[in-house]
């Protein structure tokens, strides 16, 4: 039997190996007041300072687990009823409007979020809800470009921006949901031509905004579309950074923008909780600090945004329903896909 | 059916007993649990998304198809010249710092390769230092600069981090040729070069070849590097198909391609080795002495190995420490992220090569075709894209976890999906290869007359393997459980999707920064990584330069 032991060792071994781990516990599912799960692609270092002063405030700890959304959508659905997330947080509206139709997300009736949040930033009976803005906009060299040659995004079609142009990457959500947005308000022939307009001013392709303003401030780029905050996050660190905003579409449908924001799941084991969290990030107080962590602009239309935003003076923003962003998201990748849009 | 098999798959005489074998049961049951994730992702296949694919073809799947190939081939020929090379300078040859270079050499695979991608992008770019500092010298715009986001750029990165797969087992195997082999062709005339082509490269074939074609998954997987550089892939369209078409289901039949290109690869490998086998009856005994170098040549050689050190370890090591100041400030839970790092690490080290030993050894017992093919299926885990595999393993943990809850009335809630042994899995199910590779590749170089000798001398399977393979073995066990140790460390999608909640790693913390373009915040965990994988690595150098059993007076 001695020479049988090897091969009934390592069996032995394999079977601890891998039941040990099995015996570990799992954290997370523990039932019991005071506590809300939060599933979050917003990262930890935007969103912990609101957390800890709602748990100063209530006494309700939180709990964050922290991915990209195409990843926190498959745990959430995987996990069905025995999902420990209270609260899905995400950092653009597309995902959260899947969520919704997927039936991750329930809805829930709030005075406080009825009068705190307009209602195109958020979807109909609160499946999910706007928590701050993030407009996408036009930036432009100070050096090598004045406001008065900018107009409109369309505009960014015409043959003097050839080769002048920066993009980000169309596998970017937030080109996604800028294109799903426009194929809503402008119909998907009118949209094709404008990108068509833009792809023929060869522009050069970037894997972030952060790159695509740096390239703007370098010389390799004059104009480009970017998220706000990103320049507002250089221009802390380098105030004298030769890069501006433009307004654009201030004539007609405005500036696009797009939401992060949270839904309350559908299984979730704290909902007056989860509630109570998202009522308190979209009060007054919060919003600021809110907003302000990522320089981005309040949900709330009360709160003035942060000192170097207002320096940047007010615009018309895009009222399209924002949830147009995912309904359409599939219909502008394919768009982009068919312009050269890489 | 394998009773008759006195002469069987590949013309070796079997090595297993008649009848039932319960080596191949373990190993067919170990490759079953590994390939299962595998298969559901194939699977899809069977329910096409037709309007996907057509879509797909209309605007660019030619042009995908066609840059995974260029990709796959930059990288193929890459890593196999740099890591033969590298290996074969190290071992033949003596010159300046040959001492130093020899385990150097062997940290660029510490890296992850999004992190050189996102320091080489920061450094080269347009608006980057070194562009910015020609043009302050010119005064002027500079033409001609060559592009670092661009095909050239991917396959650089991708070379300079995957080549020490080569480089690590090709010198093992260059280590392993014995000086009486290499010492009767010198003897007979032969020039050194020709001894390289003729003699030590054929020999060293199944060593390099599972380097290459572990590099060339790696290539095939990747996502990170290729989205910095945006350059547009298979697996880049995957991900555009589940994140921007909101279609899983499709984006994981895409999938199922890269699983199928790979297969192809092995059977292209297969059909050029023919029947050749690579057997060393004296394996390691003396090794080959090393040749000085002088002059111009040895000057040569360091530079070379400097140059390479340089470029893919020192300088994304020091521009990550320049950036450590400026990121986020230190995070006293770091030396928790570092040890939930370590230890998920090593579990699955552990894991794996236990798993891969099984497979192996059962493989060579029964070369049963039904074993053959499980195994090479729970290998294919390394050419796809961390993500879908997490998904097919979350696939299958959730429905263990439904079959709990409905078996247990509903008292279980979630106890695989989220746990760490959940996790474990999956890294298992994506580094299996690794691993069985590695010993695969130690094993085969074990001539069979070995297996026969012991069993004819009265002992059982599992004696032979801890009495005459495990101890030849030892160089090439340790090797690949380092290797899946870095490998874990620096994984990052399968640990997003299927981590414990509150179980946060190093490779978590790099994603929160990098997700939102905050390299620099990104630096101290980045570099965190590189530091604890570099350890490891120097510990596997230091094991292989050690001579084998019963050389101790050839050292």
């Amino acid at each position: 039997m001695r020479t049988l032991t090897t091969g009934g060792w390592a069996l032995v071994l394999l079977v601890l190996m891998l039941g040990c781990p099995l015996a570990l516990p799992t954290l997370g599912s523990a039932a019991g007041g005071g506590e809300v799960v939060v599933y979050s692609a917003r990262i930890e270092q935007l969103i912990q300072p609101m957390f800890d002063a709602f748990t100063a405030k209530t006494g309700i700890k939180v709990k964050t687990f922290s991915a990209s959304e195409a990843e926190l959508f498959e745990r959430l659905k995987a996990e069905e009823a025995r999902t420990p997330a209270d609260v899905l947080m995400t950092v653009d509206v597309g995902n959260l409007w899947l969520a919704q139709q997927a039936g991750l997300l329930q809805e829930f009736g709030s005075p406080v979020i009825e009068k705190n949040i307009p209602a195109h930033l958020r979807a109909k009976h609160n499946e999910w809800v706007g928590l701050s803005v993030r407009a996408r906009t036009i930036a432009y060299s100070t050096e090598r470009v004045k406001p008065g040659e900018l107009s409109t995004y369309e505009a960014l079609g015409d043959p003097r921006w050839r080769g002048r142009l920066g993009l980000r990457t169309s596998k970017k959500v937030y080109n996604q949901s800028m294109v799903a947005t426009m194929i809503k308000t402008l119909g998907e022939s009118r949209t094709e031509e404008v990108l068509r307009g833009w792809m023929a001013n060869e522009p050069r392709i970037f894997s972030s905004d952060t790159k695509l303003l740096e390239a703007i401030a370098a010389g390799q780029c004059d104009v480009g579309l970017v998220n706000t905050y990103y320049l507002a996050q250089l221009k802390a660190k380098e105030p004298s950074l030769p890069v501006a905003l433009f307004w654009p579409n201030q004539q007609d449908r405005g500036v696009h923008v797009n939401i992060s924001g949270a839904g309350v799941t559908r299984y979730a084991k704290h909902r007056a909780e989860a509630i109570r969290l998202i009522e308190f990030l979209s009060l007054p107080e919060t919003q600021n600090l809110y907003a302000d962590v990522n320089y981005e602009y309040p949900a709330n239309p009360h709160v003035k945004p942060n000192a170097l935003l207002a320096g940047w003076g007010t615009f018309k923003a895009d009222q399209v329903d924002v949830a147009a962003a995912g309904e359409y998201q599939a219909a502008a990748v394919k768009l982009m896909d068919r312009v050269g849009w890489k | 059916m394998r009773a008759t098999a006195g002469l069987s798959v590949g013309g070796w005489p079997s090595l297993g007993r008649r009848g039932f074998e319960p080596w191949s049961l373990a190993a067919g049951m170990v490759a079953t649990l590994v390939a299962a994730p595998i298969v559901l992702v194939a699977l899809s296949l069977a329910r096409p998304s037709v309007d996907v694919w057509r879509h797909l073809w209309e605007t660019q799947l030619l042009a995908l198809i066609g840059h995974t190939l260029a990709l796959a081939a930059g990288v193929g020929l890459g890593v196999a010249v740099l890591g033969t090379g590298l290996a074969w300078l190290v071992t033949m040859y003596r010159f300046p710092g040959r001492g130093l270079f020899e385990w150097l050499l062997i940290l660029p695979l510490a890296m992850p390769a999004y992190v050189i991608a996102f320091v080489f992008l920061a450094l080269f770019d347009y608006a980057g230092p070194v562009q910015r500092a020609a043009r302050a010298v010119t005064g002027g715009p500079v033409r001609g600069f060559p592009d670092i986001a661009s095909y050239g750029g991917v396959v650089l990165v991708m070379t300079l981090v995957l080549y020490p797969y080569v480089y690590l087992l090709a010198r093992a195997a260059f280590l392993e040729q014995s000086a009486a082999t290499l010492e009767a062709a010198r003897a007979l005339g032969v020039a050194r070069p020709t001894i390289f082509w003729r003699i030590a490269l054929p020999l060293a074939r199944p060593s390099i070849v599972a380097g290459v074609s572990l590099a060339l998954m790696e290539a095939l997987a990747d996502f990170g590097t290729v989205a910095i550089f945006n350059y547009s892939t298979f697996t880049v369209a995957i991900y555009r198909v589940w994140f921007g078409l909101f279609n899983r289901h499709a984006a994981t039949e895409l999938a199922s391609l890269l699983v199928l290109f790979t297969l192809g690869l092995y059977a292209a490998e297969r059909a050029l080795r023919g029947r050749a086998r690579f057997h060393q009856r004296d394996s390691g005994v003396r090794p080959a002495p090393a040749r000085r170098l002088t002059g111009a040549r040895a000057a040569a050689a360091t530079a070379g190995a400097a140059l390479v050190v340089g470029v893919a370890f020192v300088l994304p090591v020091v521009r990550l420490l320049t950036w450590i100041p400026g990121g986020a400030a230190y995070d006293a839970r770091y030396p928790h992220f570092l040890g939930n790092t370590l230890a998920v690490a090593a579990l699955t080290a552990g894991v794996t090569l236990l798993a891969a030993v099984v497979v192996a050894y059962g493989l060579r017992l029964s070369r049963s075709s039904t074993v053959a093919v499980l195994a090479r299926i729970a290998g294919m885990g390394y050419a796809l894209p961390g993500s879908v595999i997490a998904v097919g393993v979350l696939a299958l943990l959730a429905g263990l976890d439904r079959l709990l809850g409905r078996l247990s009335g509903g008292a279980i809630g979630l106890m695989v999906t989220g746990s760490v042994a959940g996790l474990v899995f999956a890294y298992a199910v994506r580094f299996l290869a690794v691993s069985f590779q590695t010993v695969d590749a130690s094993l085969l170089k074990i001539t069979p007359s070995m297996d026969m000798a012991a069993r004819s001398l009265g002992v059982r399977p599992g004696g032979v393997l801890r009495r005459v393979h495990l101890p030849l073995l030892r160089r090439g066990l340790f090797t690949a459980a380092l290797l899946v140790f870095v490998d874990v460390m620096k994984e990052m999608p399968a640990t997003l999707l299927l981590r414990p909640l509150g179980y946060e790693t190093l490779a978590v913390r790099v994603w929160q920064f990098t997700s939102e373009s905050l390299w620099e915040a990104a630096a101290l965990p980045a570099l965190t990584i590189v530091a604890a994988g570099v350890l490891p690595l120097i510990l596997l150098v230091r094991e292989s330069a050690r001579p084998l059993v019963g050389a101790r007076d050839a050292a």
